[in-house]
């Protein structure tokens, strides 16, 4: 652009033209070009993601088969209808929501308090640093078939344990809590470690200033992590629990690999998820419609778990914040 | 390792040497097929180098029997390339999207009989009809009729592939572990007492009650494998005779579930999900003494317990309850192949009664052709690893008697849904009444 453009100038020719329009439609010199920078982006965003947006909005609203797909027909909401009087899908959503809450609440208090160890002037700190990042880079797979090796029910190393010091042993696989506990544990070991790296980060983010003084005004290590770092951290603490409750919402790979590949959920279904059933539905059964309506109440699903996530953030945060605002008027009180 | 490998030398040899013969004779017959589709293409469909896809799941054998290296000498001009998914469920919905589609798909498709009455109702138009082709006649006679049946609409005027493999079924089972619960092990006593499957579970309850038999081992691997095998010996299994899914008016459920639910609570089922991990550690562990065994678990069992179990494992000539099948598959030429008479040609010839004997004596797979089932080197063959047992009568036996009820869209779902219950019923002990509900509600899902 600028190279093409300043001959025009030395030449005097600009002159010519009336160099203000530009300007008046409100657009900078040179933000066209940003268009079609970013233009990539939509483009595969729009083939990827807003298509089978609208393509599975489409389908749920159809009796449709991949076999028979041309012969599809119409059924309004007949599928949506279908699903809120369905068992399967009610014990779906039970099991995403208490295997969500078994995983995601236990992995993100256990990385917080690993991020804070970290924080210290440890020696090996990098190691250790390292080294709780590796069950987040092991592959999906070959982690789930170790803990389903674990946790089977007769030849396991966890039930041989319990057996050793004389516990009773536990069906890992065919009782629903504990057969949750297992699936939990897998995801709980894959993302601790990720999320504490993400605490470690928000907490080198802030001032270290502010340790000192809190120290100086006698406040202990605990006393510093409830009242420094903890609302320092308070944004990054929100966009791991947006990004857990995503995943929990989406949990498939691991309950799918837990049992054998079978996308049932164990033989009573007492861990199938949502993500499972929606694949159970299209691929196992062959309806593609009613996995589409699962779908797409999946994906409201998510929008409503993380609009309350961010609304309860915001209201504790306003909260905090006239809190704060009160406190900073009244110095005095928050060193006693 | 070393006989192994010797025994697949000797196949791999003898294959060629079979090849070649049929190579001499199938030349002069095949030249009226090539009239309908170009006046000189010639045996092999065309006298064009072409490259045939071959679209495949799991391990055919095909490529490892050396029947590719044989097709070449046989037709220099083609060159095949398989296109190969693992698993036959992703194979089936990939092939769903490329008919929906009508794209993508391969020169030949296999089709299982998992999925193959949804071929023959939804997609038989797709697929070229081997009544119609030149050598229609000659084609069907090779086969069993119930295989040929099985790939045809219900009129018979349409048929979407040509046989492969079957899998008629046996007993496979431990003599060691009878021997050493004080039980008859010679498969002869065996076939007696293992007539009907009352008899069979009795003949389990006294393996339960031995003394002796080996601590935390059961007679049968599953209820399921009790299950999916009576169900087909019915009059109807999974659908009625309009190929419609009728799971509780069935005969051949009722019974089987009766059977099955029977074995579960008897306790002689060792309560194992069949192809799990923990399922293919028994054939080594002992868990289980017996189970049903079509032609081609006799491979899958020899890969899980291994060489040392030479010997160990035999086969009773027998099925409790009569004669019937488990898998085998077709080979099918879409009508959108690009290639479609060398297709044909290639299909015609891997169905043909030479090539069905290399498959059974290099990878197991019993013929759909009876003329291959009835060729010497099939009828004959004995197995070393199955102590030396008469394979090749026993099964040819047992295709020879069968009857197969008509099969469905969903058959491989609904029995699916039917064996994980009875899981419940062996392991959680369901009551067999609460489990059959939950599979009839599971069954819902899938049918609609």
């Amino acid at each position: 652009m600028t190279v093409l453009s300043q001959p025009d100038v030395q030449s005097g020719e600009a002159a010519l033209r009336p160099p203000a329009p530009r300007r008046t439609r409100g657009i900078r010199p040179g933000s066209r070009i940003a268009y079609v920078y970013v233009l990539p982006f939509f483009l595969v965003f729009a083939a990827f993601s807003i298509y089978p947006w609208v393509a599975t909005a489409w389908v749920s609203l159809h009796d449709t088969r991949l076999s028979t797909y041309d012969q599809s027909s119409w059924i309004g909401l007949a599928n949506y209808r279908n699903l809120f009087t369905n068992d399967f899908f009610w014990n779906a959503f039970r099991n995403t929501i208490t295997i969500g809450i078994i995983s995601t609440v236990p992995q993100l208090c256990m990385a917080l308090g690993i991020a804070h160890l970290l924080n210290y002037r440890l020696r090996g700190r990098t190691f250790f640093r390292v080294a709780i990042l590796m069950p987040y880079a092991t592959s999906l797979a070959a982690a789930t078939v170790i803990f389903a090796e674990l946790f089977d029910p007769n030849l396991g190393l966890i039930n041989w344990g319990l057996h050793v010091v004389h516990l009773p042993t536990v069906d890992w696989q065919g009782s629903r809590w504990p057969s949750q506990i297992a699936v939990s544990a897998i995801v709980t070991w894959r993302w601790t470690g990720y999320n504490a790296l993400i605490y470690l980060a928000g907490m080198q983010a802030i001032d270290t200033d502010l340790y000192e003084a809190a120290a100086m005004d006698g406040a202990g290590r605990w006393a510093q992590f409830r009242h420094v770092t903890l609302p320092g951290l308070r944004p990054t603490i929100l966009f791991t629990i947006v990004v857990s409750t995503i995943g929990a919402a989406q949990l498939f790979g691991e309950p799918l690999l837990y049992h054998n590949g079978l996308p049932d959920g164990g033989t009573q279904n007492q861990y199938q998820t949502l993500g499972l059933l929606m694949y159970q539905q299209g691929w196992t059964n062959d309806r593609l419609g009613l996995a589409s309506a699962t779908a797409w109440t999946m994906f409201l699903i998510i929008v409503v778990a993380v609009c309350a996530n961010l609304w309860i953030a915001r209201r504790r945060g306003r909260r905090e914040g006239r809190r704060a605002s009160i406190v900073a008027a009244v110095p005095e009180v928050t060193v006693r | 390792m070393p006989r192994s490998s010797t025994r697949r030398h000797v196949a791999a040899l003898s294959a060629v040497a079979a090849i070649g013969a049929f190579a001499l004779a199938g030349c002069g017959n095949s030249s009226s097929d090539t009239s309908a589709v170009s006046a000189d293409a010639g045996p092999c469909g065309t006298n064009d180098d072409t490259t045939l896809t071959v679209g495949l799941f799991g391990t055919f054998g095909f490529k490892e029997a050396g029947l590719w290296d044989a097709y070449k000498k046989v037709c220099p001009n083609i060159t095949i390339k398989e296109d190969v998914v693992e698993q036959s469920a992703d194979y089936w919905t990939r092939l769903k999207t490329r008919l929906a589609s009508g794209s993508g798909l391969d020169d030949v498709q296999a089709i299982e009989i998992g999925f193959v009455a949804d071929v023959v109702q939804n997609h038989a138009d797709q697929f070229v009809n081997w009544n119609t082709v030149p050598n229609a006649a000659a084609d069907k006679a090779e086969f069993y009729p119930w295989k040929w049946q099985l790939a045809s609409t219900s009129d018979g005027k349409t048929t979407v592939g040509l046989g492969t493999d079957i899998g008629p079924e046996a007993i496979c089972y431990r003599s060691d572990l009878l021997k050493q619960a004080g039980l008859p092990s010679d498969p002869t006593t065996l076939a007696q007492k293992w007539d009907t499957w009352d008899h069979f579970i009795d003949f389990g309850k006294q393996y339960e009650s031995s003394s002796t038999k080996p601590s935390g081992s059961h007679f049968v691997d599953s209820a399921a494998s009790v299950f999916s095998t009576a169900v087909y010996q019915g009059q109807e299994a999974y659908d009625n005779s309009d190929g419609q899914p009728d799971v509780e008016n069935s005969d051949g459920v009722k019974n089987a579930w009766a059977f099955a639910s029977q074995a579960a609570q008897d306790g002689i089922t060792a309560g194992l999900q069949q192809f799990t991990p923990a399922w293919n550690k028994a054939f080594s562990s002992g868990a289980f003494a017996a189970l049903a065994c079509p032609t081609w678990m006799m491979g899958y069992i020899q890969g899980q317990a291994g060489d040392a179990y030479a010997g160990k494992w035999d086969v009773a000539p027998v099925l409790p309850g009569g004669a019937t099948n488990w898998g085998g598959s077709w080979l099918g030429v879409p009508e959108k192949a690009a290639h479609k008479a060398a297709a044909i040609a290639l299909v015609e010839w891997l169905s043909a009664k030479d090539q069905q004997v290399t498959m059974w004596k290099d990878g197991g797979h019993f013929p759909s052709n009876s003329q291959a089932a009835a060729d010497p080197a099939v009828a004959n063959a004995k197995s070393d690893y199955f102590s030396n047992a008469p394979v090749g009568k026993i099964f040819g036996d047992i295709s020879s008697q069968m009857k197969i009820p008509p099969i469905g869209l969903y058959d491989t779902q609904i029995q699916q849904a039917l064996t994980t219950q009875l899981t419940n019923v062996e392991t959680k002990h369901t009551s067999p009444d609460d489990a059959f509900s939950a599979a009839l509600d599971a069954i819902k899902q899938v049918t609609g």
